[in-house]
């Protein structure tokens, strides 16, 4: 019957994304109350080492790796068959996939496919009293919480990366790695036929640890040097509130909301952003958050930790300032 | 070139109520409009249409108040407007619903590109496109932040994969979900404003009413709403802000405060 959990292993060719770790120490959590075995799934080049040693240290006790033409990595419709081929091969009560573009993309063809049931962008998955699989997402850009059950299997579930603990590796742990073939019929597979990388993304600010997110309070694109340096000296990056994308000041990739990118870094810092719920639901779940902004009764007010009532254009320029004094001391 | 747009009547998320004893949201606290996501869909059909000719064909299931929506679709510019509504597509989730609307695509036949929003502004999962795309069996592109180019058999599109932008081509017919902001060609789209006579036309014009009989030969009746859904909410839970020990402060004080935030993190 169907038990165990199967984490897939995001990896179209650039490396296996770190937030699968994160899926696989959630996977051995569910699976003393689901039952069965870890596996994981992923897809590799012939010309390169897979890291499947990896995926065991971190909980599979079986990984299947999928070996496809280097050009092919990139395309989904060979992961979509390759992840609907061990699905029937392994028969996984549970599911997991990173909630990654790609994971939203390929997830949902996976579950039409099998024809069962898909929750997107979960924030939490756990093992009810009766023992099934329940699921946490947020909906209305984030205003509600539902939890959903799924009623067929496999249950497939994306998860919000940065959301489950990063587990420690365990060295000395073994497990099974299966080498699996599968059939292409050419490169073009299926309509479908990737021709490259267009552009990098200039930044991924869901893996930042420090943001510094400015609002329609800047007066010209050229005082985002402001925001720069204070980034520059935190290690951090810079942000800001959809305005700023539409007025074309700043790119989609810096861009903090519900249609921009989801954040959770250590320290956010809004300067200048009211907090609309679009923006709200793009950062909320930040580790600490402070808030530059003149008018002390704006909604951003309540969600953050540390509420500074002032003009970000002075109180920026003032801190730098007294951070380059303190790095002189050292 | 012939075009389906799919297109969420949804309500405004600043402004509608959410049930939390039914776990449902209360439809009759904000008007049903285009979710803005498809707004750019729209926007993009009617300028494929522009430059290759044909017709764009737009589609949405709803609750018979999803009509409004269909209406400003046709105002602006769209040739023929579906409204997928029954009790029996009611309480779908994503599987159900983007076999119903498979199974409308299917019955308009024909077709050449299929277009929708990345995602809705009230369901949020970005899933119906491609599943859509899966009961169609065809190829399909998400996450669109600029469509290169379109002909008559092929679309190339840049597709946000999360760590890049990936340059893809799909044979037609293929399905597309648009990000915002989003590029046809050289040119950042904006939804244009419907005019005031076109807005007064779309009043009058005919939008088409298929139930879920209309769609039997095509579908089987199994998979639409409820019955069709594979999940069930159990519990909705309004989201209540952490509890954020927030401190007020201003002036030269906020600038020690944040210092001393930052310091316990060993960030300066």
């Amino acid at each position: 019957m169907w038990s165990g959990v199967l984490v897939y292993a995001e990896n179209y060719g650039r490396g296996l994304k770190s937030s699968v770790f994160e899926l696989l120490g959630k996977a051995s959590e569910l699976r003393t109350r689901l039952g069965g075995l870890v596996y994981s799934i992923t897809l590799a080049s012939e010309e390169v080492d897979v890291h499947a040693e990896e995926l065991i240290y971190y909980g599979s006790d079986k990984v299947l790796v999928y070996r496809v033409p280097k050009e092919l990595l990139p395309n989904q419709l060979v992961h979509r068959d390759a992840l609907v081929d061990s699905v029937k091969a392994l028969k996984p009560k549970l599911v997991l996939i990173s909630a990654t573009p790609w994971g939203r993309s390929l997830g949902p063809r996976v579950a039409a496919h099998l024809k069962t049931g898909i929750t997107a962008d979960c924030l939490d998955i756990y093992v009810d009293e009766n023992g099934d699989v329940v699921q946490v997402r947020p909906a209305f850009t984030g205003n509600v919480i539902a939890h959903i059950k799924t009623l067929r299997t496999p249950v497939i579930a994306t998860v919000r990366p940065k959301v489950f603990p990063m587990p420690e590796p365990d060295h000395g742990r073994k497990g099974d790695v299966l080498c699996m073939k599968l059939n292409i019929p050419g490169n073009d597979v299926a309509g479908v036929r990737v021709l490259g990388v267009a552009r990098e993304k200039l930044v991924k600010l869901s893996e930042a640890e420090v943001i510094i997110s400015v609002g329609k309070g800047l007066r010209s694109r050229e005082d985002l040097r402001l925001f720069e340096e204070l980034a520059k000296a935190l290690g951090g990056q810079v942000a800001c509130s959809r305005p700023l994308v539409d007025v074309g000041w700043m790119e989609r990739d810096r861009q903090v909301g519900f249609s921009g990118n989801v954040v959770r870094p250590r320290i956010y810092i809004a300067c200048g952003i009211s907090g609309a719920p679009q923006h709200l639901a793009g950062m909320r779940d930040s580790e600490y958050v402070i808030a530059v902004n003149t008018d002390s009764s704006a909604p951003i007010g309540r969600y953050s930790d540390l509420l500074v009532v002032g003009d970000f254009y002075e109180v920026i320029p003032k801190l730098v300032e007294r951070i380059k004094e303190l790095k002189s001391k050292l | 070139m012939n075009i389906v747009v799919l297109i969420k009547p949804t309500p405004d998320v600043t402004k509608v109520r959410f049930d939390v004893e039914r776990g449902v949201v209360d439809r009759s606290s904000a008007e049903l409009e285009i979710n803005q996501f498809d707004l750019y869909a729209v926007e993009v059909a009617l300028l494929i249409k522009e430059v290759l000719g044909g017709s764009v064909t737009a589609v949405s299931m709803a609750p018979p108040q999803g009509e409004r929506a269909l209406r400003d679709a046709v105002a602006r510019g769209v040739d023929k407007a579906i409204l997928l509504t029954d009790g029996r597509f009611a309480g779908a989730d994503t599987l159900a619903t983007s076999y119903t609307l498979a199974a409308a695509v299917r019955k308009l036949g024909g077709y050449d590109l299929i277009l929708c929003g990345e995602k809705s502004v009230d369901g949020d999962t970005a899933h119906v496109g491609p599943e859509v795309a899966e009961h169609l069996n065809v190829p399909h592109a998400a996450f669109v932040t600029r469509v290169v180019e379109v002909s008559s058999n092929k679309v190339v599109v840049e597709s946000d994969y999360g760590d890049a932008y990936y340059l893809l081509e799909l044979q037609l017919p293929a399905l597309i979900s648009l990000s915002r902001p989003v590029v046809f060609r050289d040119r950042v789209v904006e939804p244009r404003t419907p005019r005031l006579g076109d807005v007064l036309k779309a009043r009058r014009a005919r939008v088409e009413v298929w139930d879920a009989y209309y769609l039997a030969d095509v579908a089987d009746l199994e998979g639409f709403g409820l019955a069709g859904s594979a999940t069930r909410v159990v519990r909705v839970f309004n989201v209540f802000e952490k509890d954020r020990n927030s401190i007020t402060v201003s002036g030269e004080e906020g600038v020690d405060r944040i210092l001393e935030v930052l310091r316990s993190r060993r960030l300066v």
